[in-house]
């Protein structure tokens, strides 16, 4: 009953392709507890979006929509439609392991696994779609931790494990993990929050780099960060969605009385 | 000295007390085993050892623990075959799968099986589940498969295979509920990590939540281990208790007998000093299996602490 809607959409989507993903109406609940209210916000392709909002306001919620791991939380629920290049992620037919593959994910703490390499924390990935050892995968995964920035601090440690290394160097790891799926998306829940400064500001170098190849989606507590990687800035408030816009835009002259107040840090 | 006798030093010299207790009663229960075995080693050697005939007669003693060594490595070895996989198989159950409401009574009941009396699977083992395997499993596997050396003789339900399931019963609750904390013990981060990259729910148990719980498993496995060599009575009922070559454990349907069981039969009514040493002497070698099997599920868990130090870091 939904196909004929979802063609509509995928049609409107096709003369918008600078359109990766967008939420459309999107609730979600834990338990009885409703953590976002009717989400209508567009990811653009090639750019990096950034969530801001106080805490609790449900921006992990909020991405983790994007990519199906919402779900699997036991109590979670939710309505609405999250498109990717104009199909619904939520779709009956679709398998929520195909869309974690296209759109990757980094989180606040780092996690590598450890009781993997670093090699093996790059080629897990795609050794589950039974990618065989060789030089192939040892390409990809050299390709992926070079775009990860990380190659040349680990290429002689591969076989350490993954959390052998700095907080730091382990964020990239995991930022090479997701790379090496050749994700179309690639989300970061608070990449930043559990590192140095230096630390962070080559992690910021990286999420402007990867535009390139990806469509970045990254929440943050900082706005100076969001300010510094992100073409396009949401604001949260209490499960809504507050203001919308181009980064600029929203920090300089923010349309809502709400980002205003939480851009000048009276509140947040 | 000046030293003030405070409440702190009192606890202290009662700790080292109740803790230097515990190693002079391992050392005392050595000394025994040792001292009482001199004999029968001083007369048989490594026969005693390697030997597998079992004769009190005065004049004609002689006396070869082999055969009950072996049962209780087989019955023991079957336990752990049959109930690994099941204990492992509830942990994950729980802990990745039960519903919440199903979580807690299913875990209670699973260690309420541990605290059953032994003499009481014993019982059951005898009366009940020994026709149960008779009649379901060793006479329609004996009547196919019976040209097989280890489902050869007659399958009477007295013997290796029902002594090896009722121990695997009996170390279920141990591996399971212990397989339970490593298990609920794993960071979800890895989960979620595993997740993120495109692994099913099976992958995610299969290669982190149980590659990650490997070595705190392993301890479990080899606690249960230890459960399975040392336990008596459930055995004794039902492993047909033969002596001599007759107990060398070479068919699963043939009747045999382990170091424990040895122990518990004969060891009241022997008379003579040196059947009673040679008692003494199998006491010997089942204390030496279960400190090594101890020492290795110590060495095991303590490596398990080191992992987890690891991924905090
Ligand atoms: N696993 C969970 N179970 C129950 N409530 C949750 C869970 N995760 C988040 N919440 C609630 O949902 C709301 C949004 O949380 P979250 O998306 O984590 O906020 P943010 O990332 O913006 O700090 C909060 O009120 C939080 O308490
Ligand atoms: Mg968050």
């Amino acid at each position: 009953m939904n196909s004929k809607e979802n063609t509509e959409k995928s049609y409107t989507e096709q003369m918008r392709p600078d359109v990766k993903m967008q939420s459309i109406g999107l609730n979600a609940w834990f338990g009885q507890k409703q953590a976002l209210k009717d989400i209508n916000l567009t990811v653009k392709a090639n750019a990096v979006t950034a969530i801001i909002g106080p805490s609790g306001c449900g921006k992990s919620t909020f991405i983790r929509t994007l990519n199906r791991m919402h779900e699997l939380v036991p109590t979670a629920k939710m309505s609405g439609q999250v498109l990717l290049d104009g199909k619904d992620i939520y779709a009956d037919e679709v398998d929520p392991v195909q869309i974690r593959r296209r759109v990757g994910m980094v989180f606040q703490k780092p996690n590598p696994f450890p009781t993997m390499s670093i090699y093996d924390n790059v080629a897990a990935g795609l050794k589950l779609t039974g990618a065989k050892k060789g030089k192939n995968l040892d390409e990809v995964v050299k390709r992926s931790l070079e775009q990860a920035t990380l190659w040349e601090e680990v290429k002689d440690d591969l076989k350490k494990p993954g959390t052998s290394i700095s907080g730091g160097q382990q964020q990239r790891l995991c930022i090479a993990r997701a790379i090496a799926l050749q994700p179309e998306v690639i989300l970061m829940d608070e990449p930043c929050s559990a590192l140095d400064p230096i630390a962070t500001a080559k992690i910021e170098e990286l999420i402007v780099n990867l535009k390139n190849d990806y469509t970045v989606v990254i929440v943050t507590h900082s706005m100076q960060q969001a300010a510094r990687v992100s073409d396009f800035t949401a604001f949260m408030y209490l499960g809504q969605l507050v203001e919308f816009g181009e980064t600029s835009g929203v920090f300089e002259n923010p349309k809502n009385e709400l980002t205003e107040k939480y851009i000048t840090g009276k509140f947040g | 000295m000046n030293r003030k006798f405070t409440g702190d030093n009192v606890f202290k010299i009662l700790a080292a007390v109740i803790a230097a207790s515990a190693v002079v009663i391992l050392i005392v229960t050595a000394y025994t085993l040792v001292s009482g075995s001199v004999p029968v080693l001083q007369r048989f050697g490594l026969g005693f050892f390697a030997g597998t005939q079992w004769n009190p007669v005065e004049g004609r003693e002689i006396f070869g623990a082999l055969p009950y060594v072996l049962g209780t490595l087989v019955t023991s070895g079957i336990a752990l075959l049959i109930g690994v996989p099941l204990s492992i198989g509830i942990a994950v159950f729980l802990v990745e799968m039960a519903p919440k409401a199903l979580r807690v009574p299913i875990a209670y009941l699973v260690e309420l099986l541990a605290a059953v009396p032994s003499v009481i699977y014993g019982l059951w083992g005898l009366f009940v589940f020994r026709f149960w395997i008779q009649n379901y499993i060793e006479i329609p596997v004996s009547n196919s498969l019976g040209w097989l050396p280890i489902f050869s003789g007659t399958p009477f339900g007295l013997d290796v295979l029902t002594a090896g399931i009722i121990l695997a019963i009996m170390i279920i609750p141990t591996v399971a509920s212990i397989s339970k904390e490593v298990i609920g013990a794993v960071p979800n981060s890895i989960r979620e990590g595993a997740y993120s990259i495109g692994a099913t729910k099976w992958e995610v148990i299969r290669h982190w939540v149980l590659s990650y719980g490997r070595s705190g498993i392993f301890g479990a496995v080899i606690l249960g281990l230890g459960r399975a060599v040392g336990e008596t009575m459930a055995v004794t009922m039902v492993i047909g208790n033969t002596i001599g070559p007759a107990a060398i454990p070479t068919s699963l349907f043939k009747p045999s007998q382990t170091m424990s069981s040895l122990i518990a039969n004969g060891f009241l009514e022997s008379t003579a000093s040196l059947e009673k040493s040679a008692y003494i002497g199998v006491g010997l070698f089942l204390l030496l299996l279960s400190l090594i099997i101890n020492i290795a599920a110590h060495v095991m868990v303590t490596r398990v602490l080191k992992v987890k130090g690891g991924a905090v870091e």
